[in-house]
């Protein structure tokens, strides 16, 4: 060791066991084992005992390593809750979790122990140990190597590995994380590691939500005195600065070997983590592409405290085909029969076959810097885009980079895209009502290696640290590129990409976009669509709709509207600020549908409201222009249908539809005015109430997995009229998965028919006639002591009432008892939060049908920022059951 | 089964003597005025007074026990004496009589130190921190109770919340004066959701609660018992002074002060009581500033019970007694 490491380090004590009394650690489960020549004796945690005690046999070992300044207290939550699991008659796994040499409560040896000989103490605790069977290793921080150096090491014995925040490899263009270039300075680090416990605290200021007292001091408990941190130094000082750092040749090894490795892997991340961030995990998944990941939004570098990790590990161990799951079900849900996939036509098909047609492919009403609109022809959107993909190929865009899209709906987009989807970049493209917060968290955590954006967009990522190399859709001055961190304009890839050849046409099933979308919950997903499923959407479009060559079309919702060049159909971006779709008025929607003779509207909610205030403006040409309109859609979120019949009246040779869908699956039913009409008036299901979604598309099924007295969707999907529970949804242009959220994947496809569906998170029922129905949010389902109910029922009820403009329907208290409360804004706006008076609480009582604890008045609900239509139930919840205990009056 | 009844004089009293003797029972009841129930053998006498206690007691096959001294301010010693001391008297005798089944009316504050109860089931009996001599005293006397539950004799503690009713000379006629003094504050608006229980519904659970008490997985227990439809407190006391003709009260204190205001009161009191009770004691302010409201699926299941008679049909009922007179 060059680096100077205060004496301490060199002093030696025997191992021990912990002290009584640690939060959370069962002491039964720690011994002392000696292993190795010399013998060094290991303080570890075995649940060993335990399992044989039980009687069971357990089907694999998993190896748990500490990195540092840590201990086996990391792992103390996974030996009890993988030993409960046995004890509760499951799959019964023997985890044994170690305190490496000189930490914890093992030896202190007084040796510097380099990565090398650590691997190799740790294989020589397993022969000690005879561990013999499947083994997967689970590893945090420097541990995460360690444990990876015996999983290369251990190919036949090795059935798997978890990594939480790790990293095997420094990638070449990033520098060594901050905080431990810090510690790595020779003045610094024996200081810092040894002599003071400030490394620890440090590491231990990380939990987030923050550690609790105790659990700090079970961190602590190993580490009180100097003479026991020299292994935390040791450990600091061995981190290979450079291929010159003894440890380094054997971590570039262990880095190799794991790119090689078959077995099944997960990645449970904390990517708020100063040190190991997303760029380790991008590493470590470009090794092991076939890895499960889960990054936990929010969580930093002690993973394994911020979050549930054993369950998410247990559950994931299940999933495993050695850990004798039950193969069956899957045999006989697969065996099911599926809907014959439809044709796949590249999304580019339209524009290779139009490509010499000098027909209008887009307009855009409102180009940036320009006054007049824009129209782009098929032959010359087609060329812009063979243009775009060689000039991105030239500039270093690879087939699976991901490419995050900040540019506004226009021409500009929609060439960039096709393009990307042309050499196979997997597109990013994130919604911008997330706001900037939302959109942070998705641009960082899809990691794209590009972003290409227009001036607003670039200056976020850079100002906000976003990663990814940066490409301009139109030049920049030349300081202001090089301020932003800008290497190209658009115009310079046309000229970049003369005489190179596009790649290759990607596979059908490779990725072709990560879409996200403002959550009603929590911060938003990455939707992952592959090119098939994404051609599927457009089908779905062109069959529900009967879309095609030709057809001309408003598109006022992007997700729809950048599909439209794939159907070969003529479409146009009104004059609108997209971040503030309300702004839309009706003589813009005018103006856009005659500049492609458009007979499809395809409008967003927020949109839909200032058409219809904005109507009186319109001309008799505008009404001309609107009259030839023959199909108009209202997309993203349920519209009140006196609006949509009042947009409907703006056109009156069109038929209003509204389509049911999510971000994981854009169109799965449809309905038209006229059914919603029909089903509201006659009700087929009595009072069980709801919104008429209407029928599956043809390639969707829909099904209902019921709900339990608890609330809970565990019922066997049906197709059952009239069952109420969660609904579940099959299509081929249905998303396939979520963007390294494996948890919510598994969570999505709990218990469904086989893996081409997906639970909505809403609930619903179907009629008698196949009508879906909507009822609300899984999430906002009541538990009264007289049996489940759903919201939205309750809601119109309440709607019903005279002077009642909007309603919400919560319930308070404790799950299983709950009382329903309703919450209503009145024609005449309240000043303050308050008790309804008496009459229009009777009314109201008398509306719903069932008993309601309490009617409050307030001046607003809370509602989605985006549409103001989706009712925050969850916090309308929370903030009356506050009222109704007497607590401080706040608005909602 | 002959069957006592202790403090049958009493708007709840009266209401399950007649129950329990509908049922089918011989009843006696028991208590210092005369109970005016027809059809019931009426004991008149003290619990306080041992002899009176044996009397009682007397040839019983079963007790329900209610006498009590509820009131929201006092001597302690009062308190002490009979709602202790009489149960006391009253469990010792019942078991050398050789009583089979004990039902103990208890109340829900026994159980709560007077932060907001949203949901919650049937806690133990805490003397240490329930608030006012009144809950404190039931406290110990239901844990008396329920530590003489055994297979000779099977006891079950009955908790009424806020029993209400035609005739009711506490709560009802307590509002009505105070609404009608212009003492009754709604507590930070009246927002808090109360359990309140028409008395109807507290005597046939009750009722039940001695019908269900040999069963092993009923004694031993203490119960809550409400009407399950919490109200907000103003709608509830509103709704009590509209069918009794009152003035519905408008005012509104902050519970904070009102509780402050409310100790300072209690204490003044209990040195030098006088006819009336005070304006305001902190009991009084928590219970109409804080939620208080139950989970009653134990209750309902373990008893075998539902209420029969909503809030609604309970205020009907109060209105049409005040027209007739009564």
């Amino acid at each position: 060791m060059t680096t100077p490491l205060p004496s301490a380090v060199g002093s030696t004590a025997p191992a021990s066991l912990p002290p009584d009394g640690l939060d959370g650690l069962d002491p039964t489960f720690s011994r002392l084992v000696t292993a190795g020549d010399p013998g060094r004796t290991w303080h570890l945690l075995d649940n060993a005992d335990h399992l044989a005690r039980l009687g069971v046999e357990p089907v694999g070992t998993l190896l748990c390593v500490h990195g540092n300044p840590t201990w086996s207290y990391l792992w103390r939550r996974l030996v009890t809750a993988a030993t409960a699991q046995a004890a509760a008659d499951g799959v019964a796994w023997r985890v044994i979790a170690v305190d490496q040499l000189e930490m914890g409560y093992s030896e202190r040896t007084g040796e510097l122990r380099g990565l090398p000989r650590r691997v190799a103490d740790l294989d020589d605790l397993t022969t000690a140990l005879g561990v013999t069977g499947p083994v997967v290793t689970v590893g945090h921080d420097w541990g995460g190597v360690i444990s990876l150096g015996w999983a290369v090491d251990h190919p036949d014995q090795l059935a798997g590995v978890v990594l939480l925040n790790t990293a095997v490899h420094q990638p070449e263009h990033l520098r060594i994380p901050a905080p431990l270039r810090l510690a790595l300075r020779p003045a610094v680090l024996g200081r810092a590691t040894v002599a003071t416990p400030a490394f620890l605290e440090t590491t231990l200021a990380l939990g987030r939500p923050r550690l609790t007292a105790a659990v700090k001091e079970g961190y602590r408990a190993p580490y009180r005195e100097a003479a026991r941190r020299g292994g935390i130094g040791g450990f600091v000082a061995d981190i290979p600065v450079d291929a010159a750092h003894p440890s380094a040749a054997e971590l570039d090894r262990i880095a190799t070997a794991v790119s090689g490795l078959q077995v099944p892997a997960l990645m449970l991340w904390g990517p708020s983590d100063p040190v190991f961030g997303d760029q380790y995990l991008e590493d470590l998944v470009g090794r092991l592409p076939h890895a499960d990941v889960h990054r936990f939004e929010g969580a930093s570098h002690l993973v394994a405290e911020d979050v549930d990790y054993a369950a998410a590990a247990l559950t994931w161990l299940g999933d495993l085909p050695t850990a004798g799951s039950d193969d069956a079900g899957a045999e006989a849900a697969s065996a099911s029969p599926r809907p014959a996939q439809p044709t796949y036509h590249p999304l580019w098909h339209q524009l290779d076959e139009q490509r010499h047609s000098t027909e209008t492919a887009l307009v855009e009403m409102a180009p940036p810097g320009g006054d007049s609109p824009r129209v782009v022809t098929w032959s010359l959107l087609a060329r812009r885009v063979r243009e775009l993909a060689a000039g991105l190929t030239a500039a270093g865009v690879r087939p699976g980079d991901r490419v995050s899209l900040l540019v506004p709906p226009g021409a500009d987009l929609t060439a960039v895209l096709y393009a990307c989807l042309r050499i196979g970049a997997v597109v990013v493209v994130a919604d911008a009502g997330l706001g900037l917060r939302g959109l942070t968290r998705a641009v960082r955590g899809s990691r794209p290696q590009h972003v290409i954006g227009a001036l607003p967009g670039l200056s976020a990522a850079r100002a906000l640290g976003w990663p990814g190399r940066r490409i301009s859709t139109t030049p920049l001055p030349r300081a202001t590129a090089r301020a932003l961190g800008v290497r190209y304009a658009l115009v310079d890839l046309v000229d970049l990409g003369q005489g190179v050849d596009t790649p290759a046409e990607p596979a059908p099933d490779a990725t072709a976009a990560v879409l996200f979308t403002s959550g009603s919950t929590g911060p938003a997903k990455g939707v992952v669509y592959s090119h098939r499923q994404l051609a599927a959407v457009a089908g779905a479009l062109r069959d529900q709709y009967d879309l095609g060559v030709g057809t001309g079309l408003v598109a006022g919702f992007a997700p729809f509207a950048l599909l439209a060049p794939a159907l070969g159909a003529r479409s146009v971006t009104p004059d609108m600020d997209v971040t503030s779709p309300r702004t839309l008025t009706a003589p813009a929607v005018a103006a856009a549908a005659a500049a492609v003779d458009a007979t499809v509207l395809f409008l967003s909610p927020a949109a839909l409201a200032n058409v219809v205030a904005t109507a009186d403006s319109l001309t008799p040409a505008d009404h001309e222009a609107l009259a030839q309109v023959r199909i108009f859609l209202s997309a993203g979120a349920p519209v009140p249908e006196p609006l949509l019949a009042a947009a409907g009246r703006l056109m009156p040779n069109a038929e209003p539809h509204t389509p049911y869908g999510m971000t994981e699956g854009l169109l799965m039913t449809d309905v038209t005015l006229d059914v919603i009409r029909d089903a509201t008036s006659t009700r087929p299901d009595g009072d069980r109430g709801g919104v008429c979604v209407g029928r599956p598309t043809p390639t969707t099924e829909v099904r209902i997995s019921p709900l339990d007295a608890d609330g809970a969707a565990t019922g066997e999907p049906t197709t059952d009229p009239g069952r109420t529970g969660e609904i579940l949804v099959t299509a081929p242009h249905l998303k396939r998965g979520y963007f390294r959220l494996h948890l919510t994947d598994r969570a999505a496809t709990r218990g469904v028919p086989d893996d081409r569906w997906h639970r909505t998170g809403d609930v619903g029922h179907l009629d008698e006639q196949g009508r879906l129905w909507v009822e609300g949010r899984l999430a906002h389902v009541i538990t009264t002591a007289d049996g489940v109910v759903t919201p939205v029922g309750l809601e119109q009820a309440v709607e019903q009432v005279d002077g009642v403009v909007r309603a919400g329907v919560v319930g308070i208290g404790p799950q299983g008892t709950q009382l329903l409360v309703a919450v209503v804004e009145t024609t005449t706006p309240a000043r303050r939060v308050a008790l309804a008076d008496p009459e229009l609480a009777e009314e109201v009582r008398g509306a719903v049908g069932r008993p309601l604890a309490a009617v409050l008045v307030v001046p607003d609900l809370p509602t989605d920022v985006r549409h103001n239509s989706k009712i925050d139930r969850t916090r309308l919840a929370r903030w009356a059951e506050g009222v109704l205990s007497g607590g401080r009056v706040r608005r909602p | 089964m002959k069957v006592l009844v202790t403090g049958a004089s009493g708007l709840l009293g009266r209401a399950v003597a007649a129950r329990v003797l509908a049922a089918g029972h011989e009843v006696r009841t028991f208590q210092r005025s005369p109970s005016t129930v027809p059809g019931v053998e009426d004991l008149r006498g003290s619990m306080t007074v041992a002899a009176d206690v044996e009397r009682a007691v007397d040839g019983v096959e079963a007790v329900v026990h209610l006498a009590a001294k509820v009131s929201l301010a006092g001597d302690p010693a009062d308190f002490e004496r009979v709602n202790v001391g009489g149960t006391e008297r009253l469990v010792a005798a019942a078991a050398r009589e050789g009583v089979a089944r004990f039902v103990q009316v208890s109340s829900p504050s026994v159980a709560h130190s007077g932060s907001s109860i949203v949901g919650d089931g049937a806690l133990p009996a805490d003397p240490v921190h329930a608030r006012g001599d009144y809950a404190r005293t039931k406290a110990q006397a239901e844990l008396l109770a329920l530590a003489a539950d055994g297979d000779a004799m099977r006891v079950v503690a009955v908790r009424p919340h806020l029993v209400w009713g035609p005739g009711d000379t506490q709560l009802v006629a307590r509002i009505v004066a105070r609404a009608r003094a212009s003492r009754l504050p709604l507590l930070d608006g009246g927002r808090a959701l109360i359990d309140t229980t028409y008395v109807d519904n507290a005597a046939s659970a009750i009722a039940a609660a001695l019908e269900r008490a040999a069963d092993d997985a009923v004694h031993g227990n203490a119960y809550v018992v409400t009407n399950g439809e919490p109200r907000p407190v103003a709608e509830m006391l509103a709704g009590i002074c509209a069918a009794s003709g009152a003035p519905v009260p408008r005012w509104s204190v902050p519970a904070g002060l009102a509780r402050a205001a409310g100790g300072a009161v209690e204490a003044v009191w209990r040195v030098r009581p006088g006819q009336d009770e005070p304006p305001m004691t902190r009991f009084l302010a928590e219970q109409l500033s804080t939620a208080h409201w139950f989970d009653q699926r134990r209750t309902r299941a373990d008893l075998r019970w539902t209420p029969e008679v909503t809030i609604d049909e309970g205020l009907a009922r109060l209105r049409a007694a005040g027209a007739r007179g009564g």
